[in-house]
């Protein structure tokens, strides 16, 4: 019986990992930090500096330490009973509870400065996680059932094949329609710059076009070509149809890796302004 | 000739010789026979090189002549240069072809003429025989080679193999393993396949076909030799090849038919059976001794020791104690009670029933590879679920089987002289109950291979097995209500049987009402509703099915399929009518007990109508995770796609656990229903990879995970053998700059198996070769915190079940949704 159960437990989601046991820790923590920010008794002003402010900037500085160790902990391959689900959803967790603390321990003071600056890239690395929290657990269906019962290195031969097959097709066509269908297999892109990979297209693809020209020209095509014609269409009606996949494939895995390009470079950018605010505060004060 | 020699010793291998030396030391008059023109005929047939080695450890070598690990050369060379100084009296060339006469006055003939008269015979010929000889026209020509010392002697040759035996096959792949001494390999086999050797030598017989290294003609006889060239007859007429060298592998005559000419009898007419022998090797045949392999020890420091033995005891040494005797009075040494070892084997002898009828030498032999245990009131043997195939047997004391997983008070008693564990040992599955010692007793635990080696060689132990097993499922079917009494006609007509993949057991509508029970594999309980076959239930090895046909009037409700090949047990359905029939009251009970289940089964068919296309799905999942070979796993690797990013950090993490290669292929596999199976090892109960690996390197550790240990040869057997690809053979990589250096200066490829470039360039510069090894998951064997991949999955994809656990858990979540 105990076995099940821990089947069960083995098999759930980052987000309901232990029954959501981070999730409840994280709302213990903005809980116990907004009733303290109420019956804390603060003079002159409420801000960082009382010893209820420095309590929870201390405690906002280690949640950030511990949270860049994440990265860390996701490439040390230790021995031990870590879970690296566990680590993902109390980084999500406690990442989010970090909104709650920081912002108390500002007490609601902002300027053109650099504390405000800290808090600012603080609120940017948590607002890109939360895109990260929402591509984890909707795109990983999309993508399994986009991709079928096919990994990408299969789908990547399939293409090749069709390639063979347009090529065959083609042959007996005159130079023109071969130009056309050469256009297909040699200049088809997939993927590109993140712009191209995040809109799952390819406004100028070569076999869309090429499709989109048999199809027309089929209306005005002599007798002895029809048959020909009609062939290569459907191999590029195919072809079209996997590159669509592949497209969305793409797609669905840049959106899992493009919000990391703010989550990171951000946190490095916090970690730096954060270092400077802690400086300058015990330095001046 | 009328002088009697002493002793007269039978092929010069390592038995022999050590009985020569030994007859040599003490002074008795004796002459080592020998076939060919040199000592040691098995061993100096080896490969040139081979490392010889001198197992099992723990054994002391008694014996005049040394032995220890080393080549085959050095070996030889000893063994020449000591025969020499002790005087042994050898002939060589000699071929023994009849003994006759009787102890005191043996006389044996030899080859061309000559005769020797000896008290006593030693007979050490292995179970090598003689090579069937070339019979054709021109068979006898020099370029007729019946063995294959160095398959890189020759070069630029026309070579033909004829024999398409595991000997013929080895010896073709070997000639043209090097292409740079291009040799053209032609192998000649009789059948239209290889039936005779090993699956795996027939693939890589094949694919050194396919990729054009050697030629194989199969349905070929040889009709005649001549210089440069034979003659075939072919399927469709005749043909000539170019021939520089016939090297004939056709298998050889087993000596037995000699041995029990001379008037030795067998154990049994079993192809595999030994010669019937006292505890000092003697024969039926009083004065002939049998010794070495062909007594069923394969070990050259067994048959040297016996050699020795054999002679002092001829010699009239009776008191001396074998050389295992320290090993075994080690072994006892746990136990209560100052007994001698051989009091110790003769009561575990008689008390155990399996034990009963078997020789003192066997008992020895057996107990080397077991351990014992002496137990105290309530100690646990072993826990539900444990991993463990070994069994056990009570030699005095009782214990209790706890039955029930939730309630420790519900137990059943075993008691002195039977045994317990078999079906851990015959399904390979684990343990299905907990076991603990009742009053203090004395348990003899067998490993798996001992135990199976024991079933297979002694038929009454097998029968005793076979037995128990069949009681105790019909005791757990049918609680407690039944007697070992009611049992007797049914365990008569059981019939133990191979249910092939695929295979019904039971037909849905059919009416017979006969029980299986099943000792390997597993099944799917299936039924058909609309046009669908919907299916219902997993079956694992050690449960039964059929059982309810007894009580459900009418015709079966299901049917059942082997998933995986399965050996079961049949009963007959009409002995168990009788015995209702019989007994109504007893009757009246059972059908209490299945209460439970008859409500499920109601249940089922009530919900016949809302079976959608829910169940139909689940039903499509488990047939695709039967066919990825889940049903005969014991421990696999899933990925929840819905859950998986993609990252590959499971794969990152298996390289960054096991030496920088990774043992699974994420993105490898196939998917379905959301479900992917990479390809990754499975664990199966019967690993199919174990079947052929000859350092016996791969093992399953006692939390059932099946490893590759370091004493693997690389000789790429298992990665042929395993259906599922999940072997690689890998040369371990360079090491990697630490994790930080990566990090902070981006020195070296990072966590993960290095890319190819990056090892190709490091290796560059260093000049070692690494020999390339077989490689697989160990489901992070010894490492803490168990497999790096579900650890290092950061969103919770990658699970690793077994698959009752899984298949059990989808469908509890459809009857709960």
């Amino acid at each position: 019986m105990a076995k099940k159960n821990q089947s069960v437990a083995v098999h759930s989601s980052f987000l309901a990992h232990r029954n959501y046991l981070f999730l409840k820790l994280s709302l213990l923590i903005c809980f116990i930090s907004i009733v303290g920010y109420m019956w804390a008794d603060f003079e002159p002003v409420r801000n960082g500096g009382t010893w209820y402010g420095y309590t929870l900037g201390t405690i906002g500085a280690l949640l950030i330490l511990w949270l860049t160790m994440l990265g860390m902990r996701k490439r040390w391959i230790t021995q031990g009973h870590w879970s690296l689900k566990g680590w993902t959803s109390a980084h999500i967790y406690l990442g989010l509870a970090l909104l709650i603390v920081a912002t108390l321990h500002t007490g609601f003071q902002f300027g053109w400065n650099l504390h405000t600056l800290s808090y600012g890239l603080m609120i940017g690395v948590i607002a890109s996680g939360l895109f990260g929290i929402y591509f984890y657990a909707t795109v990983p269906r999309h993508m399994s059932n986009n991709r079928g019962e096919m990994g990408q290195a299969d789908m990547l031969d399939e293409v090749e094949n069709l390639d063979r097959l347009l090529r065959e097709t083609a042959q007996p066509l005159n130079d023109k329609y071969i130009e056309l269908v050469r256009d297909s297999t040699n200049k088809t892109v997939l993927g590109g710059n993140i712009f191209k990979r995040l809109s799952g297209r390819d406004k100028k693809c070569p076999t869309q076009a090429a499709l989109k020209f048999f199809r027309e020209e089929l209306r005005t095509v002599d007798n002895a070509s029809h048959g020909a014609i009609l062939d290569l269409i459907s191999v590029l009606e195919r072809k079209n149809s996997l590159l669509q996949h592949i497209r969305k494939h793409i797609r669905f895995r840049a959106l899992l890796e493009f919000w990391l390009y703010f989550h990171i470079p951000l946190t490095f950018a916090l970690l730096a302004a954060l270092t400077a605010h802690i400086v300058s505060v015990f330095y001046y004060s | 000739m009328t002088d009697i020699i002493q002793i007269a010793i039978i092929g010069s291998g390592p038995a022999g010789l050590s009985a020569a030396a030994r007859a040599a030391e003490l002074n008795l008059s004796h002459v080592l026979i020998e076939k060919t023109d040199h000592l040691s005929d098995t061993i100096f047939k080896y490969q040139k090189g081979k490392h010889i080695m001198a197992t099992p450890d723990q054994l002391v070598l008694r014996s005049d002549v040394d032995f220890a690990a080393g080549s085959r050369e050095d070996i030889l060379e000893r063994w020449d240069e000591q025969s020499k100084s002790a005087d042994l009296n050898v002939m060589l060339n000699s071929e023994v072809m009849e003994i006759t006469g009787t102890k005191g006055n043996f006389e044996i003939k030899i080859k061309g003429g000559k005769s020797i008269k000896a008290a006593y015979v030693i007979m050490g010929i292995g179970t090598q025989g003689n090579p069937n000889t070339m019979r054709c026209p021109g068979g006898d020509l020099p370029f007729v080679q019946y063995q294959l010392d160095d398959p890189n002697a020759y070069f630029d040759e026309d070579i033909i193999v004829i024999g398409g035996g595991d000997a013929g096959i080895e010896n073709a792949l070997g000639l043209c393993a090097d292409p740079k001494l291009e040799n053209r390999v032609t192998l000649l086999q009789r059948a239209p396949d290889f039936p005779k050797a090993k699956e795996a030598n027939a693939k890589a017989l094949m694919s050194a076909k396919n990729d054009g290294r050697l030629d194989v003609i199969t349905q070929a006889t040889t009709s005649s030799l001549e210089k440069g060239w034979i003659n075939i007859d072919v399927k469709d007429g005749t043909d000539r090849l170019p021939c520089d060298r016939v090297i004939a592998r056709m298998g050889s005559a087993p000596p037995r038919k000699f041995v029990e000419s001379c008037g030795v009898e067998f154990s049994s007419p079993d192809r595999l059976a030994y010669p019937v022998l006292s505890e000092t090797f003697e024969t039926t045949q009083p004065g002939l001794y049998v010794i070495g392999a062909l007594a069923g020890y394969p070990l050259i420091k067994h048959c040297m020791n016996q050699g020795y033995d054999v002679v002092e005891n001829i010699n009239g040494n009776t008191g001396l104690k074998p050389a295992d005797e320290p090993l075994l009075q080690e072994k006892f040494q746990s136990l209560p009670g100052q007994n001698s070892v051989s009091e110790w084997l003769e009561f575990i002898r008689s008390q155990v029933e399996i034990f009963r009828e078997l020789t003192p030498l066997q008992m020895r032999e057996f107990m080397l590879d077991s351990n014992v245990h002496a137990k105290k009131k309530g100690d646990e043997i072993f826990v539900r679920n444990d991993i463990g195939s070994s069994l056990f047997s009570i030699a005095s004391g009782s214990v209790n089987v706890h039955i029930s997983p939730t309630d420790h008070s519900i137990t059943v008693p075993i008691g002195e002289g039977q045994i317990f564990g078999e079906t851990g040992l015959i399904s390979g599955r684990k343990r299905n109950a907990t076991i603990t010692a009742a009053e203090d007793c004395i348990l003899i635990e067998t490993p798996r291979n001992a135990a199976r080696k024991l079933i297979s060689t002694v038929p009454a132990v097998k029968r005793t097995v076979d037995r128990i097993a069949i009681e105790r499922q019909l005791l757990q079917i049918f609680g407690s209500g039944l007697t070992r009494d009611h049992l007797n006609d049914i365990i008569k007509d059981a019939e133990v049987s191979t249910a092939m993949a695929g295979t019904a057991l039971i037909t849905e509508g059919d009416d017979d009402t006969d029980i299986y029970i099943i000792q390997s594999g597993s099944m799917l309980v299936e039924k058909m509703i609309g046009d669908k076959n919907v299916f219902l239930s997993y079956v694992p090895a050690g449960s039964y099915v059929g059982e309810m046909a007894l009580f459900e009037e009418g015709r079966r409700t299901a049917s059942v399929k082997a998933a995986v090949k399965s050996e079961v047990i049949k009963l007959q359905g009409r002995h168990f009518e009788k015995l209702l029939a019989e007994n109504p009251a007893l009757k009246d009970k059972i059908e209490d007990e299945l209460a439970d289940r008859r409500a499920m089964n109601a249940y089922i068919e009530g919900q016949k109508s809302n079976f959608d296309s829910v169940a139909d799905l689940y039903g499509a999942r488990a047939n695709f995770l039967i066919e990825q070979g889940l049903g005969e796993a014991t421990d696999a690797l899933l990925i929840d796609e819905t859950l998986c990013i993609g990252c590959d950090n499971c794969e990152i993490a298996c390289a960054e656990s096991h030496d920088g290669i990774s043992r699974l292929n994420r993105e490898a596999g196939t998917t379905f229903a959301n479900i992917h199976v990479p390809t990754s090892c499975r664990h199966c109960e019967h690993p199919h990879c174990m079947s052929d690996c000859p350092p016996n390197a791969i093992t399953r550790a006692p939390d059932g995970e099946v490893f590759i240990n370091d004493t693997c040869i690389g000789c790429g057997n298992c990665q042929r053998y395993c259906p599922y690809g999940v072997i690689q053979m890998e040369k371990t990589p360079p090491k990697k700059p630490s994790l930080l250096s990566w990090m902070v200066f981006g020195i070296g490829p990072g966590p993960g198996q290095a890319d190819s470039a990056w090892v190709k360039k490091k290796l560059s510069k260093s000049k070692a070769e690494a020999p390339k090894k077989a490689v697989k998951c160990d489901m992070c064997r010894g490492i803490k915190g168990g497999a790096s991949c579900v650890r290092a999955c950061p969103t919770g994809a990658a699970i690793r079940v077994s698959p009752e656990a899984y298949l059990g858990l989808a469908r509890k979540e459809r009857e709960m949704g």
